[in-house]
């Protein structure tokens, strides 16, 4: 056999070290692995065409998005801090935030039941059990948020749960200020 | 004062661990007995002055020493005096000369029980693991020193320890985990020693084997205590989340049950040598860079320690020593101990090649499912998500051809053999595990689930195997009744440890499709029904703690009108942390779990949120790890092990 393979280890290790001091470097220079960026803020929300959650077959596209600033919220039933976003989810949509759902590679009956027992928050609930929707929006893992303009334009992107204390502080301003623009 | 005495033994012991490092392995290469002979005193040194020093803190946290920054930050005196004692480890600081004193611990282990091996490889053995030492105390020392003062404006009382890890179950996780991680250091040091002199005999692996059964076992039981505190403690009524830190400590177990059975290969045929030498090596490396991971920042977990870009960068180094290092040995020396093996395609060689290559493959999945997103944002592709689906359909789908191969393996010959000899066995065990497999599912869960029924085919499938290799291997020269009695031990080890794996296999199939999640409104005095189960809300009273204010919610549990249990369900705010946790109930049970969560009070009052699960055969899975761990426990005492420091002084004899 051929001695360079021997040397493949070494080489796998080298390009994880790279991997990790480029991190380590972004992480000192204030980049917080926490915060992602989207490619798509700035850009209208990407092509689709998924099922509704509850009825299959009845289909939606991206022109839902259009007419009034949205949150689409992306959430699975095997996410703990889905579970724990949700009671304020209902919360914003009593008072009248428009909020979609994107049920993101997940069992659907399970998730039916989800919004039965606590509470449906969402206008409309798209049901992405392959995660294609998720993969062209880019998300890293459920839950996460993005602010959706009433011209369809990605404006932010927000990882993490929605809580009463980043909705008032970062989330809302914006939030508002969509709804003005709308005007 | 004393705290200072602590610093200055982490310093001393430094001394020593780079003496040790420096001489034995001088010593070694000019064939020099004496410089050789420092190697067992200077582990002795190094692990008393560590064991000072961590006495020493754990002295600071005793009498509420606010004084050190570590306790001000990881204790409050209103802590009762147990948790006190554990928070020495509940933070980075702690943890890490926890880890060290735990590194020290194995050196001086190896050092008292290898008097059977020759002087000029202990040396070596004993002089890797204190560089290894030496890496650590310098990143303790540089960077995250415990004995650091606040004074002169040290705090009353301190902030308290984090309430997650004020639980029974994490006095005994992390160093269960860390005898693990640092337990495969000693077959990594045999494995780096071995190769210096380019002599990989079969004597090499006879003595990593113990050592690396004793850390396997260690870091199986690790593992299952966190899969079982992340179960009862955080709420989530979940066993595993696949989290980049649950997965750093998978990647070594997998790594090292993949050791576990070349070793055996190695020893038994001398073949797969350079394999079982890059496995040793993957082990240990594996276990820093889990490490690494937990402690830079550079991965989002739930459980990370608090970041620090000098300590990422310090580790980052260490890891590029050692683990750079020993693949760059690895790649020079490794050519010249290959050996052709002398083997057929259907024998036990080729069937533990395949598990490895399986478990390899398992451990690639961990191991990409991890980074992947890191790679993929730094290559300017976006984010990419990777969650539990992935991992489940993966290990799903691997688990098939392993639990068929780990039906067979133990009843295949070494060196070559005849499958059409299986196939009557093969027959009958595949046509009764499916029939079987069907009934239980059938019998035991409310309605159907491929999964579940493939869960426990494939476990019924291993345990009639066994029973059948059992029975053959008893009955081949003797009856049966005095067969079995004449088995070796390591043979019931691996008995153990494989039906273990069954029962764990079985928990995850049923807890997995059939667990009933309800997240409910309950007021006192209200029902609410699973699966029969009767839950009654009887009502609400106050239970304050030494340092937390909580609430107790007393549910009565009947089954058909008949009394199970009842059951008290906590929720508690720590003021001086300032956080809410909640405290599970748990009605346990061979075939079921009973759990409640107690959530949020609801708005109009009287109500509550109340999560209510039902959890079928979840005890199975960590019972499975026990027997597990159990096998490992009976293969270390096996005779062999037992034997070998009178075998090998024959043979010392013989060459002198």
């Amino acid at each position: 056999m051929n001695r360079n393979i021997l040397f493949a280890p070494l080489a796998f290790f080298l390009i994880l070290v790279v991997v990790f001091g480029t991190q380590l470097a972004r992480n000192a220079d204030g980049d917080d692995p926490t915060k992602l960026e989207s490619v798509l803020i700035g850009k209208t929300v990407p092509e689709f065409r998924l099922e509704d959650l509850a009825e299959p077959g009845k289909l939606y596209d991206q022109s839902i998005f259009v007419g009034e600033p949205l949150l689409l919220n992306v959430w699975a039933t095997w996410c703990p801090t889905c579970y724990a976003e949700h009671q304020y989810l209902n919360e914003l949509s009593q008072r009248g935030v428009k909020i979609i759902g994107l049920n993101y590679k997940d069992d659907r009956n399970k998730a039916v039941q989800w919004l039965t027992e606590l509470g449906n928050p969402y206008l409309i609930s798209l049901f992405d059990g392959d995660g294609m929707l998720g993969l062209d929006l880019g998300v890293y893992g459920a839950p996460e948020t993005y602010l959706i303009d009433a011209n369809g334009v990605i404006r932010y992107r927000h990882v993490g749960d929605v809580n009463p204390t980043n909705w008032e502080e970062t989330l809302q301003p914006m939030y508002q200020q969509f709804l003005q623009e709308a005007k | 004062m004393i705290a200072e005495i602590g610093h200055f033994a982490l310093i001393i012991s430094l001394g020593f661990a780079v003496l040790l490092s420096v001489l034995p392995l001088y010593g070694a290469s000019q064939n020099n007995p004496t410089l050789m002979n420092f190697a067992r005193p200077l582990s002795w040194g190094m692990f008393l002055l560590l064991g000072l020093s961590f006495c020493i803190l754990l002295w600071a946290f005793y009498t509420n020493d606010f004084t050190l920054t570590y306790v001000a930050t990881n204790s409050n005196s209103l802590l009762p005096w147990y948790y006190r004692l554990t928070a020495v480890w509940g933070a980075h600081e702690g943890s890490l000369l926890l880890w060290v004193l735990i590194q020290a611990a194995w050196t001086v282990a190896v050092a008292t029980f290898s008097r059977g091996m020759p002087q000029e490889s202990v040396a070596r053995v004993l002089a890797v693991m204190g560089m290894i030492t030496v890496g650590f105390l310098l990143f303790i020392i540089m960077t995250s020193n415990p004995f650091l003062r606040t004074l002169p404006f040290f705090p009353i009382d301190g902030r308290d320890l984090n309430p997650l890890l004020q639980d029974p179950g994490l006095i005994i996780h992390p160093p269960m985990l860390y005898m693990g991680y640092v337990g495969f250091s000693v077959a990594f040091s045999f494995a780096i020693a071995s190769l210096m002199t380019g002599r990989l005999d079969t004597a090499w692996a006879r003595w990593s084997r113990p050592w690396t059964t004793a850390a396997w076992l260690f870091l199986t039981l690790g593992i299952s205590l966190g899969s079982w505190w992340a179960y009862y403690e955080l709420g989530w009524g979940g066993w595993w989340f696949w989290d980049p830190v649950e997965n750093a400590s998978f990647m070594p177990w997998l790594a090292g049950t993949a050791l576990m059975h070349s070793l055996a290969v190695t020893e038994k045929r001398g073949t797969f040598k350079a394999w079982t030498v890059l496995l040793a090596i993957s082990a240990f490396s594996l276990s820093l860079l889990g490490t690494f991971l937990v402690r830079s920042g550079i991965l989002v977990s739930v459980h990370a320690f608090a970041s620090d870009p000098a300590r990422g960068m310090f580790i980052l180094g260490f890891l590029v020593f050692v683990i750079g290092g020993s693949l760059l040995l690895f790649a020079l020396k490794s050519a010249s101990v290959r050996v052709r093996g002398n083997f057929e395609l259907f024998s036990r060689e080729n069937a533990l090649l395949a598990n490895n290559i399986l478990l390899v493959a398992a451990l690639v999945v961990v191991l990409v499912g991890t980074l992947l997103p890191l790679v993929h944002k730094q290559l300017g592709l976006g984010s990419v998500s990777i969650g539990a689906p992935f991992f489940n359909m993966l290990f799903t789908w691997l688990m098939v051809p392993f639990a068929f191969l780990l039906g067979i393996g133990p009843l295949i010959r070494w060196k070559r053999d005849n499958l059409s000899s299986l196939m009557k066995p093969m027959l009958i065990s595949g046509v009764a595990s499916l029939a079987l497999a069907g009934v239980a599912v059938i019998l035991l869960a409310e309605w159907f689930t491929g999964l579940a029924f493939l869960g426990w085919v494939m476990a019924l499938w291993i345990v009639f195997m066994h029973g059948f290799e059992l029975y053959q291997r008893a009955t081949h020269r003797h009856s049966f009744a005095v067969g079995v009695k004449k088995l070796q031990r390591s043979h019931w080890a691996m008995m153990l440890a494989h039906v273990g794996l069954a029962v764990t296999v079985i928990g995850i199939a049923m807890v997995q499709n059939y667990s009933i999640e309800r997240d409910v409104r309950l007021a006192p005095g209200e029902h609410f029904q699973i699966q029969g189960y009767d839950f009654y809300f009887k009502g609400l009273r106050d239970k304050d703690g030494p340092n937390y204010d909580g609430y107790v919610a007393d549910f009565e549990i009947t089954l058909d009108g008949n009394y199970v249990n009842t059951l008290h369900a906590e929720k508690r705010f720590y003021s001086t942390a300032k956080s809410m946790m909640t405290e599970a109930a748990i009605d346990r049970g061979v075939t079921r779990d009973l759990y409640i969560a107690l959530g949020e009070r609801l708005d109009d009052g009287d109500a509550w949120a109340v999560r209510i699960y039902y959890k079928p055969f979840v005890r199975w899975i960590w019972l499975g790890s026990l027997f597990m761990a159990f096998g490992a426990l009976v293969a270390i005492s096996d005779k062999r092990y037992r034997f070998r420091k009178n075998k090998s002084d024959s043979t010392a004899a013989k060459e002198a």
